[in-house]
This record gives C-alpha cells, structure tokens and sequence, in this order.
C-alpha cells in the first residue's frame, strides 16, 4: 500500500550515527561470504584463460592435467554443455558484456576463459590448470581506440542500447564559434579496474535435475536469477541466487559475467556442487573494467563568463561485441545551464572483454573534464573558481526545462567554502609554498541522478515486540543491514535489536540491486509501504477492539508514528502496535509494499506536474521534477616539484541528498566515494599492452589503489535538505555521488599549486615532472 | 603453482646439500618473493628448503662493521638502534618497502634476492628473455615506464633487483658472506654480487646453485652515519621505487671528505655512481656541487617511451637527497 504522505517520517533511529549491525559479525568471522559458504559434497573449479588476445585454439592438451589426482573433470568448448541460449539470443540480457566464452574456439580477448577444471580440492584444480596445454592460432590484435588498426564507429545507441549516442540541444558549434570566450580541451582517463576486496565467486549447488541454488558475490541477486534462468531454460522460481555479504563492487558485481554460468554447467555436468573465485588476476579479465576514454571539451562564453555552448564528445574502446561506453556528457545539464549543448559518443573495437559501469559511470570522468575546464575558465575571468559556478548555475533542468525535486548546491558551496576556509586560498597559482612544496587549492562539484526504480518488501511484527522484515536487496558492506533495520524500527517503534533484517536472497521479495545509487531510497521506501500495510490492519483491528482505546475511531482519524496509533484531534488517546497486537491473541502480522524512488513515487503520488496527488496515471512515464543529489569537494594538496609527487593534505566533502537514514555510514559512503576519485586521480591504471592486448599490472602490487599513508584527514557534512518528491523518505542514493568531480578537485588543486594543468588521469609523478618542464 | 616437497633444514650443511642435489629445489624463508613467483608459474620448483631454523640470526657490530644475519626480518633490522644511528640509509630503505606485514615476514637474504617486477617477466603469458631466454623482451616496446635506463642491454630492460635494500648496501659498501655445500664460506661485496643482463638476463647474481646467503656486513664509516635514503614512489606507501637514492658524506667544514652515491629504480641492477662519488670529494657541499655530481650519474641513460622521466626525477632525487644529508 502507499499513501501521499507528502512530509517525510518522523524519526527517531534514522538519521542517528548506529554502529553497523552486521559488524560483530564480520570482524569475528561470522559473516559468511559467497566463496566461503560450505554445502556438503562441494568441489573446486578453476578457469584457465587465453594467454593470447586474438584468434583461436587449434588443440588443447589436457592428459597431464587429467592425470592429477582428485580431478572430476576439464571442460573446454569442446566437451562443456551447451546453455539453452546464449545471452545474443536472449532478447531482455541485462548485462554489459553479451559475449559467451567457451562455445567455440574464437579467441577474442586475453584472459577469456578456455577451459574449467573440476576437482576434489582448489590446489588439485589449480595444479591442473596449469598443466593444460592450449596451442592457438595468433592473430594481431587492436588494443584500443588509440590503436592505428583501430577503427572509430558512431555507435547511435550506448550502454547496451540504453542512451543515445548524440544529443545535441540548439545551436551548440554556432555558438561556439561565436562566442567572446572560448576553452577547448582534451581529457584522458587511464583504464581503471574496481578491484573490490572480496573477488568475484560462485557457488552451484544443482538440487535435482531443474532446481539450482546459487551463492554469487552478486550486487543485484534478482539480475542474476534473471539472466541465469534465460541462460538455462529454466523458470525463474527454480532459481534461487543467495547474496549474504559483498566485500566491495563498485559495479563490478553488478552485471552478468561468463565465470558465473561456466560454473553453473559444470556443477550440473559433474553432478557436484561446484565453487569458483576468480584469482586476483582474473578480476583484471573476469569482471570488466572502466574503459580508457579522452573526452574533448569546448565552452564557449559570453565575456564576463557565463556559458552560451558546450561540445562534448568522447572516445573510447569498446569490446567486439558491445558497444558500452559510460555516458559522461549527462552531468553537464545537472550543474550548469547552458542552451546550445551536444555530446557525441564515438567508438573503437578492440580485442577486451566489454568495460562495465564503475561507481559513477559517467559522471566520474565527465566531472573530470567538465570542471577542470570550468577552472580553467575562472582563471582565464580572472575569477573565482566557486564565482563561475555560481554566474551559471543551473537553476532547472536545462535538457528538459523542469524544475528541480531539490539542489541545495549553493548551501554545498558556501558550507564547503566555510569548513575549508576557501577565502584564504591564493587565487595566484604557483605562489604558495610549504617548505618546498607547492600548495594548491581547489574544488570541483558533483551530481548524481535519481535513477527510477522500485522495489518490494516485506514485514512482520510479532507480538512479542520483534520484527523480521524482508527485502531481496545486497548491502555491498557499505550498510544496507544497518539502515534498513533503522528504518524498520521506527516503522514499528522498536527498538533496532528487536529488528532482523534480511536481504540478498531471490526468495525475499524483489528488491532492486545495489547499483545507480538506487537500493537505499527505494529499499527504505519498500519497507515503509510494506509496514504501513501493517499500520492498516491494525487499525482496522484496534477500532473494532473493545478494550483499545481506539475502538469505534474511523480508521481515517487514526495516524501512526514511530509504531504508535492514535487519534490526530487527540494524540494522547493511542496504543502501540505491539500492544494492540499482544491483545488480540494474533502472534504475529504481516505486511508487504512496493516502494518507488524517484520518477515513479512522483507520478503515482503528485502527477506529472507535481500538483495532483490524486493522480494515479500509469501512461505516465516521468514525473514533474528533474531529480539529482548534489555535493561539493574542497582539497588541498602538496606538489613535490622535483620530484612529482602529488600529495592530498586536507579534504572537505559536502552534499545535499536529502534525509541521511545514518550519519555514520552515510559519512563513510561519502569518504570513501572521495577516496576512491583519489584513487583515479593519481595512480589507478591498468596498462593494457600495445602489441599483445594484455594487462602487465594486473595484480594489486602492479595496480595501485590508495593506502592509508595517501589519505589525509577527511572532512564530510551532510546539508539538511527535503524532497518530498522522490520517495516515501525522502532519501537520495549517496553510493556514486561521493566520487564525482574528485578528479577535477584534485587537478584543480595541482592547477593552484603548480600553474600547470594536468588533464591525463591519473596524475603520477612522470607526468608532473614533464608538466613542470613546459612554462606555466 | 605445481606441488612440491618441504624439508627443514636445521643445519647450513643440510640445506646446501639438498639444493645441490635438486637442481629445482629453492630455499625458503619468508617466502614473500618465492611464493609470489610460485603461484603465477614464473618459477616451478619440486621441493623447498626451509632455512628459517638456520643460526643465520644477529644483528651485531664486530671489527668489520654491523653484521646482520641473512634469517633477520627486515622490520626487526629497521628498527634496530644500532642501524637506524649508525646506518639511517639502510634503516629507511627497509621501513619504506613494502607493507608491514611482508617487513615481519621477510628477511635480510631473501630481500636481497628478490626478483624484478617487469610486468612481463611475472606473467607467463608473455615472452621475456629473463624469464625463458631467447622468447624476446616485450618490454622493449611495451610497458616499460617502471624500467631501467642504465645498465641495460637489448635482450632485457628491468631493474632485475626492484628493492631498497641492496641500493643502501651497495652504496655503503656491504660485504656478503655465502656459504656452499661443501661448508665452504666465501665473501662477495654486494657491488660485485649482481650481474648486468647483457645476453644472459637470467644470471642475476653471482651466487652458486648450492649456496647460501649467512649475513651482511656493512663497515662503519662516517659516510654511513650521516647517510639517507630518499624513495619516490607512485603513492605515498607500499609501492616499489619509481626512483630512489641512498647517499652518504662526510663534510668537513663545508669541504666534502668521502661521499657514497647509489640509485635504485633507474639501473638494471642497484647502481652505484662512482664517477659522481669522485668528482664530490674535495668539492664544496652545495647544490651546484650535487647537481653537477647528479648530471655525471645519469651520463649514459638509455630511455625509452615511457621511463624518460627517471633522467630528470633520479637527478633531482640525488640532489635533495645529497642536500638533505649535507647540512
Ligand atoms: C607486494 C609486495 C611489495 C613489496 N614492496 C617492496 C618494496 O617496496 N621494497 C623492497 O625492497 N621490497 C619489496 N618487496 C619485496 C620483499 O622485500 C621481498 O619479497 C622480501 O624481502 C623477500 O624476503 P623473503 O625472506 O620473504 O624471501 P623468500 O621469498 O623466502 O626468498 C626469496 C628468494 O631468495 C632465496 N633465499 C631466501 N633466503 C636465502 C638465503 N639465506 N640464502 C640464499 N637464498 C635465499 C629464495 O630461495 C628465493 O629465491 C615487496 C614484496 C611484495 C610481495
Ligand atoms: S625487460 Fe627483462 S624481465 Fe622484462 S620482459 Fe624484457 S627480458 Fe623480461
């Protein structure tokens, strides 16, 4: 059931700093994770991948591996069942990647899996692995769009068919060409790779002929169940895919992948249940990646800084199969407004797997040349860098003139400027120095859309004053468990340890993935419609109960809050629920919901235009409002001029996203998203070899990802802000946004320190020093 | 990873004869480089010796300067008094490598005889003449942005020896002590215990087959009291040496008495400048002195597409670090 409630919930647990209820259990071992689930009878798989990036297997000799002990059996694409379908004849795949390796003996990317080993033990399965044999035919392969063999194509459609690949709004090159101001750039982003703690796992477990259980480090267990089901021939019910704990995504989990079926057909084929991890170095080759891009940016403006034209357009490559590129240019209408406006994708084959979304797809690196160049601007103005930001601001939805849901960007700006103390910046670049460092100031905006998305929950109020409540959601560790369960409580008025929340598990009710920045609006929501079910029957039951105080009350009179019911014209006549429920003998109740998040809650909730609450037209496909969460990062950092060393030494994060179900692990959403763009600023990078078409740092001692020693103190704040539009909390997704326009705030700081700009990601030492040589 | 037998050795003798009479064999102890090398196939061996009960243990001094067992870890060595006072390069150059835990788990010997970090040399997937002579290096034209620029040769471009250490060492003179199956001991100085690749960039060292490393002798010298070990690296922690240098001076009176000079990250092996050593002593200890001294060091670099950057960021690292130990 859903109601307009068009004032957010009272709280009294959400919002509140709790300590993440599943952290007892992961820091004693507890908590289970896919690859460490134990069902009785398991065996062990092993993926041996192409040493080469293109062409095909002529022979593959497995008698010495065949020959160890305890093995079951060595699939290749010569013995693996086939699936019922491959994903290219799946006509709703929901996955980045539609390549399916192992059905022939095509070699189309390096590490594509050529053969699986099965066996009694993991070293047994591994030894083998290595003793196979494979001889292979070579073909040159393209490396990348960079690549002279390499061939530019205008894809039309991106991401999977999702988004266009031009979009283009008035006159943007006129303009351009007459404009009193103008800044062209090119921006280049390196290949990044999620490299989440826990690697991506599988566990098969066939229960009969046409029942399958699969334990899968899964960001979205429903997508799984999904493809898995269309992949086997088999009704969705009959698959059941279990998610507990995630060590980390980014993404990365959030998509289909071939080591997961190639499990599932082996486990079916040796009648065994059968568990694969990928290897750390198979996460370079098993899971996608961001894929290595240069944007070119043009602004034009009129004289005293404000944008009449922005040209976009990127490069990228992309697999011989999908045409996914993360679509960057989405950002530039959130932040600023600008009537003359394009974006053109252009794409390049090459022998990779297909590069997947990776925490702020987009955003991430289309923040990055946005906003450097927006400094650049500032700078050429003579302006300051927040100054520019602010004489364009956009104050609607430029790409479809809607106002927005809520921004509070400017509270983000002037609160970010405080806590930074951004008025004692040296506007001159190159002046200050710390010893002999060079200091540098700067700051880059973010934004991150409400994605439309719905989901399911369920919930069930004992009497004895303990509820379960149940959503097929994941909690990537970033803390799904914990504020679920803060939003249960005060649904029902327990206390948070008299919650058990569940999630991860198809047998729950649907529940969107943790992806988009989607699970926590729409999860939260789910539950409060669902617990409002409960509300109304006990309404209902409470006013036809003699001994309530609310007997013979019209259900309409009757409000709830924080599990208590009561008269609105008299609040002091009320009883809880539990105490309503204890009476009736009932031991328990249930409720379920649907809760929407974003454009969906407004239409069915205000209309289209945001002024009917009444109108429940379905035709309907977007709401009144354009919906974004907003943010501003602030960072200061040390340039070693000799040396090249770029140092981060202070960092102030802050964002409006409507209610913050908790401020603790809210907080450390917004860190790590900071963290993460620190990381892309100035050492992810995978290098993928010109000749061979192969990583040669694919391990976590040759790609580097920020340590402790790289990060300084870290200073985030929450704005408060109210959306009554998006969904029944008022909660906007923070997974992505933390990590949009990080890489911008960081070259911007390098910009101040050094009057150098750097506009290739990430910004190691070799390419300061180079910087450092040209004049500033 | 292949199976493998393990023994223990409790004697020196019993570890040396085990590995002359298995030519596949390897001695353990850490196992931080061996295990690496192991799990990706880039070495196979059917039987490990663990040497880790061997006396091969002390950290003291004797009349030839600080003796180091080769079985000590490298946390307990960087955080000896006795090394970080007398010896600060050596100290630095081990509480900067790696993380904490492989510092508790890996020792003196085995970190001077870890492996390069050429990302084609630790894949097989790819040829490379270090790996299996005569396949090519594809370094040549590929990634080699964390390669040498001296010391090279055309069959093999990496910095065969990645570390801190050794460059400390080899700046301040160490001597190695090596003992064979025949319970012969032998004394190597480090400066003449790596190889050149030249055509054979699969002989790293000197060291014989059934031979074992028992310590490290560093001589005490002023030069070493007042010495330093400057590392730049991609992030601030737990990262190889893009470029790093360990020097030490004796200055008297603003007049250089005795300099050491040694790069790590830019040679194919530690690389000790002599030519700049020389050209130091009897010099004023200023910046244009270091400067000159650094112009001499990098004479001969042969960059490549992407490692031309280590001419400039290794003259600049000599630089502030000569500077740095010479007030
Ligand atoms: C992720 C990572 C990062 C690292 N970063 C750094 C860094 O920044 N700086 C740095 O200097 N190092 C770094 N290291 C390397 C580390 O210091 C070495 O792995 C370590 O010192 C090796 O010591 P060990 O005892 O573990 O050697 P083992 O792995 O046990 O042995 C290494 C080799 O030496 C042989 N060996 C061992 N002891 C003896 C002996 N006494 N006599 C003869 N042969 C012997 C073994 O047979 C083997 O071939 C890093 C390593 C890793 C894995
Ligand atoms: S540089 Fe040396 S180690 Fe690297 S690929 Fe070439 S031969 Fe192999």
């Amino acid at each position: 059931m859903e109601t307009n409630q068009k004032e957010n919930a009272p709280t009294n647990v959400v919002g509140k700093p709790l300590d993440r209820v599943d952290g007892p259990a992961k820091v004693t071992g507890a908590a289970r994770y896919s690859a460490e689930i134990n069902v009785p009878g398991t065996v062990h798989g092993v993926l041996k991948t192409s040493t080469i990036a293109k062409g095909r297997i002529t022979s593959i000799d497995t008698s010495r591996a065949a020959k160890e002990p305890g093995i079951l059996n060595i699939f290749t694409h010569e013995n693996l069942p086939k699936p019922a379908k491959t994903p290219k004849q799946i006509e709703k795949w929901r996955a980045a990647q539609s390549y399916l390796p192992m059905q022939d003996n095509q070699i189309q990317y390096a590490g594509q899996p050529v053969a699986l080993v099965v066996a009694t033990t993991l070293e047994a399965a591994t030894q083998a692995a290595a003793l196979i044999k494979v001889t292979y035919q070579v073909e040159t392969p393209i490396d990348s769009y960079l690549d002279p063999k390499a061939e530019l194509f205008d894809p039309q459609k991106i991401q999977s068919g999702k988004k266009d690949a031009h979009v283009v709004r008035g006159n943007p090159q006129q303009a351009y060409d007459g404009a009193a101001l103008k800044h062209e750039a090119t921006y280049v982003h390196a290949i990044n790779h999620h490299s989440p703690m826990e690697s991506a796992a599988t566990l098969a477990v066939w229960e009969g002929a046409d029942k399958l259980t699969v334990y899968e480090a899964s960001q979205n267990v429903t997508m799984h169940q999904g493809n898995l089901a269309e992949l086997l021939g088999m009704p969705r019910e009959q698959i059941r895919v279990v998610t507990k704990y995630i060590g980390g995504g980014f993404g990365c989990k959030g998509s289909f992948w071939p080591h997961t079926i190639l499990t599932v057909l082996a486990a079916r084929a040796v009648n065994r249940p059968v568990k694969l991890a990928l290897t750390r170095q198979q996460m370079f080759t098993g899971v996608g990646h961001r894929e290595d891009q240069e944007q070119t940016l043009k602004l034009g403006a009129t004289a005293d800084g404000k944008l009449v034209s922005i040209v976009h357009t990127k490069k990228a490559t992309t697999s011989p199969w999908d045409n996914y590129t993360e679509s960057n240019g989405k950002i530039m209408d959130m932040l600023y407004a600008c009537e003359n406006y394009s974006t053109v994708y252009e794409l390049a084959r090459a022998n990779v797997m297909t590069s997947v979304w990776m925490r702020a797809p987009g955003e991430g690196p289309g923040s990055f040349a946005l906003e450097s160049s927006m400094d650049d601007l500032a700078n050429q103005l003579n302006i300051d860098p927040l100054e520019i930001r602010l004489r364009n601001y956009a104050d609607h939805d430029h790409s479809n003139g809607k106002p927005w849901s809520s921004k509070s960007l400017k509270q983000c700006y002037t609160r970010g400027a405080e806590l930074f103390g951004w008025d004692k910046r040296n506007p001159k670049p190159g002046q200050t120095r710390r010893g002999r460092m060079l200091v540098g100031h700067g700051m880059a905006s973010a934004t991150y859309p409400v994605h439309s998305s719905q989901g399911t929950a369920r919930v069930r109020l004992f009497a004895d004053g303990h509820a379960v409540v149940e959503a097929g959601a994941t909690d990537l560790g970033t803390g799904t468990y914990t504020v679920m369960t803060q939003v249960s409580a005060d649904a029902l008025g327990l206390p948070p340890e008299k919650i058990r929340f569940e999630l991860g598990d198809t047998r729950l009710p649907t529940a969107p993935g943790s992806g988009g920045s989607v699970a926590a609006g729409t999860v939260a929501s789910s539950i409060m419609a669902a617990a409002q079910d409960v509300w109304d029957k006990m309404v209902k039951m409470a006013v036809a109960d003699k001994k309530s105080p609310l007997y013979k009350a019209k259900p309409t009179d009757v409000k709830v809050e924080l599990g208590r019911m009561f008269l609105i014209k008299d609040p002091k006549k009320g009883e809880t629920l539990v105490a309503a429920l204890g009476r009736s003998g009932q031991p328990d109740i249930e409720g379920s919901g649907t809760g929407r998040y974003g454009a969906g809650y407004e239409e069915k909730n205000f209309g289209q235009n945001g002024a009917d609450p009444n109108n429940d037209n379905k035709e309907k496909k977007t709401g009144g409002h354009s919906m974004h969460s907003f943010g501003a990062h602030f960072c200061e950092v040390e340039v070693d001029p000799d040396l090249g060393t770029i140092r981060v030494t202070r960092w102030v994060g802050v964002h409006g996203a409507g209610t913050v179900l908790n401020l603790k692990t809210a907080t450390s959403q917004m860190t790590g998203g900071a963290i993460y763009g620190i990381g892309a600023a100035l050492m992810e990078d995978t290098f993928r070899d010109p000749n061979f078409a192969r990583y040669t740092n694919a391990d976590l001692a040759g790609y580097h990802v920020p340590v402790n020693a790289d990060i300084p103190n870290m200073q985030v704040e929450f704005v408060p802000e109210t959306d009554p539009y998006i969904n029944l909390l008022g909660v906007k997704g923070i997974g992505e946004l933390g990590m949009v326009g990080v890489t911008a705030a960081v070259a911007n700081a390098v910009f101040n320190a050094t009057g150098r700009r750097l506009r290739s990601l990430p910004m190691t030492p070799d390419k300061v020093l180079e910087a450092m040589r040209l004049p500033a | 990873m292949n199976n493998f037998s393990y023994i223990q050795a409790d004697k020196a003798k019993e570890a040396t004869a085990a590995k002359r009479d298995d030519k596949s064999a390897a001695f353990i102890a850490g196992g931080t480089t061996l295990l690496d090398l192991m799990k990706s196939n880039v070495e196979n061996h059917d039987q490990l010796i663990d040497v880790n009960l061997l006396p091969f243990r002390g950290i003291e001094m004797t009349k030839d300067g600080l003796r180091i067992g080769a079985l000590e870890r490298m946390s307990d060595v960087g955080a000896h008094p006795l090394v970080a006072q007398q010896f600060p390069a050596v100290a630095e150059s081990l509480l900067l490598a790696a993380s904490a835990q492989l510092r508790n788990m890996a020792s003196i010997g085995g970190n001077v005889l870890q492996r390069t970090r050429c990302g084609y040399f630790r894949d097989t997937a790819f040829p490379c003449n270090k790996r299996e002579p005569g396949t090519g290096c594809p370094a040549l034209e590929g990634d080699n942005r964390n390669l040498a620029i001296l010391g090279t040769s055309e069959t093999c471009i990496a910095t065969s020896y990645p570390g801190d250490l050794s460059v400390a060492l080899i700046a301040l003179d160490a001597v190695l002590t090596l003992e064979n199956a025949k319970g012969k001991q032998r004394q190597v100085p480090i400066t003449k215990f790596y190889l050149l690749p030249g055509t054979t960039p699969q002989r790293e060292t000197v060291l014989e087959a059934d031979e074992l490393i028992v310590a490290v002798t560093i001589p005490q010298t002023e030069a070493a009291r007042k010495s330093k070990y400057l590392k730049v690296r991609d992030r601030a922690s737990y990262a190889y040496a893009l470029v790093s240098a360990a020097v030490g001076l004796e200055v008297q009176g603003g007049t250089i008495r005795a300099a050491r000079v040694a790069l790590g990250g830019v040679g194919a092996q530690p690389w000790r400048c002599s030519e700049a050593e020389k050209m130091l002593v009897g010099k004023p200890a200023t910046e244009a002195t270091f400067r000159a001294a650094a112009e001499l060091a990098l004479r001969g670099a042969k960059p490549r597409e992407h490692n031309a950057y280590k001419i400039e960021m290794a003259k600049n690292t000599l630089v502030r670090a000569l500077s740095e130990v010479a007030v």
